[in-house]
């Protein structure tokens, strides 16, 4: 008995020992990884709008609009010794726009057909993947500034994976802490409609969020999403350069709550059809304790042209009840609490239906550049029932 | 009059059923999903299956957020940035 105790414990001794000695061969075979880049993509889209109900003349007016928006994305990443991954993304974004709208919030400092500015928004995360547990973290920070507002931003996730990679649950937090400068109509900068702000001013916006994601594989042609955005935010909501027009014809700036719960829940469904067709399909319902309800369906079937290229035509609807603080120009009544005619939240439907084409070509590359690994172009057509239409046009270019 | 509110009393029960009967299916049809091999994932792992937004949709995704009350689940932009033109 006791001899068998003993080569028990020898064996035992030497399967641990000559494990530990594989474990510490596999990690001095280890070499040190530099980070290096898995892909860059570039990102540029032009967006013109108009219509004939701004908000910053409340309600009634032009609201044409343009944005040229870039986005310049690059993805780092490196194996460790236990062969995690550990990747770094970093972002930097450009919006310029005009907006002949702006323009009227001091129409005597009209210098140009309209309104100017920029916005840049830089952005860093990071993430961690164990393959053996199939879990990832991350994190990041980002910011944006423009002329009249500064926003800070951070967010922090979790992923896992089930063991069949049929199934993953993700969890994120964000956060963001926003000042604005407050920017009234001119004709009140001296004489302010209301105390909860005044020109010059600087004002905090903040938003938290919480985003739960479960995704699961059905079958060998069909998987789907559920999504869930908890949001709340703070803070100055109102733009107090929007005008709102009474019923006695007397004006102030837009007053809103200060404080805002968002409810949106989503399902996304991917079909593979046939070897030519995939269908691409999402539905959400939306719900907020200012009264709007929404509900937004798209749906994009895609034809694959070749083995390396696809053409989709994506369509989308979406409907929105109003906001209980919106009414149309010279129809607020002097005793209201809150107050807003921007459109944005009025009741409306809307449809959107574009043209989507996809090249990739990890061989000879896009235009035969090798490093031009994929290819995206993207239109899109908005119109809303209130009058309100718009372009948009996106290209996108994966470098490898 | 007795029969108009029985009527519309059917009706919300009808409704309510009708939403617990979408949230029974969705959650069981997660439960009732076939275990798919990885040698079997072909299709599931074409780029035009992925279940997020395409990169393309970035700027779709942020203007219909500053154009639109509803925002989240959607991948897209949830806050930060005013929006406000």
């Amino acid at each position: 008995m006791k001899k068998r105790i003993i080569t028990a414990a020898c064996l035992a001794f030497l399967f641990a020992h000559q494990s530990k000695a594989q474990n510490d061969s596999v990690y001095n075979n280890y070499k040190k990884q530099k980070l290096k880049i898995e892909e860059i993509n570039f990102i540029s889209s032009y967006y013109t709008q108009n219509g004939d109900n701004s908000a910053v003349t409340g309600g009634e007016g032009t609201e044409k609009l343009t944005d040229i928006a870039t986005n310049f994305e690059v993805i780092l990443s490196k194996k460790d010794k236990r062969n995690n991954i550990h990747s770094l993304d970093i972002n930097v974004g450009i919006d310029s726009y005009t907006s002949a709208s702006s323009d009227k919030i001091d129409p005597s400092s009209v210098t140009s057909a309209s309104y100017q500015d920029i916005r840049i928004y830089p952005s860093a995360n990071y993430s961690y993947a164990n393959e053996e547990k199939k879990t990832v973290y991350n994190g990041g920070l980002s910011f944006s500034a423009e002329y009249d507002y500064f926003s800070i931003g951070a967010n922090v996730g979790f992923t896992k994976t089930s063991k069949d990679n049929n199934r993953e649950f993700s969890v994120r937090g964000m956060a963001f802490f926003d000042t604005w400068k407050v920017i009234l109509p001119i004709e009140l900068r001296n004489n302010p409609s209301n105390n909860d702000a005044r020109n010059n001013d600087s004002k905090p916006r903040n938003s938290y969020n919480l985003g739960l994601t479960l995704s699961q594989v059905v079958n060998k042609n069909f998987q789907v999403a559920l999504l869930a955005d908890i949001g709340y935010q703070e803070g100055l909501l109102a733009t107090k350069f929007n005008r709102v027009y009474f019923e006695d014809l007397s004006v102030r700036s837009e007053k809103l709550p200060s404080t805002r719960f968002k409810i949106p829940v989503g399902i996304r469904g991917n079909y593979y059809l046939n070897d030519k067709i995939v269908l691409r399909t999402f539905y959400r319902y939306y719900y907020d304790n200012w009264n709007i309800n929404s509900h937004t369906v798209s749906f994009e079937p895609s034809y694959k042209l070749t083995e390396f290229s696809s053409i989709a035509i994506p369509y989308r609807f979406y409907h929105q009840s109003q906001a209980k603080y919106f009414d149309a120009k010279n129809q607020h009544q002097l005793t209201n609490e809150y107050y807003t005619s921007d459109y944005d939240l009025s009741k409306f439907s809307s449809n959107m239906i574009g043209l989507d084409y996809h090249i990739v070509d990890s061989n000879k590359g896009i235009f035969n550049i090798k490093r031009i690994h994929s290819l995206d172009l993207r239109y899109g057509y908005y119109s809303r029932n209130d009058g309100l239409s718009s372009h948009i046009i996106t290209l996108a270019l994966q470098f490898k | 009059m007795k029969f108009k509110i029985l009527k519309n009393e059917n009706k919300f029960n009808f409704l309510t059923l009708n939403k617990k009967l979408v949230v029974a299916i969705a959650i069981l049809s997660l439960y009732a999903c076939s275990s798919v091999k990885e040698y079997q994932k072909s299709k599931i792992n074409d780029a035009e299956m992925v279940l997020t937004s395409k990169k393309t949709e970035k700027f779709e995704n942020t203007f219909q957020l500053y154009r639109e009350a509803s925002s989240g689940a959607n991948g897209g932009k949830t806050g930060g940035g005013c929006g406000c033109n």
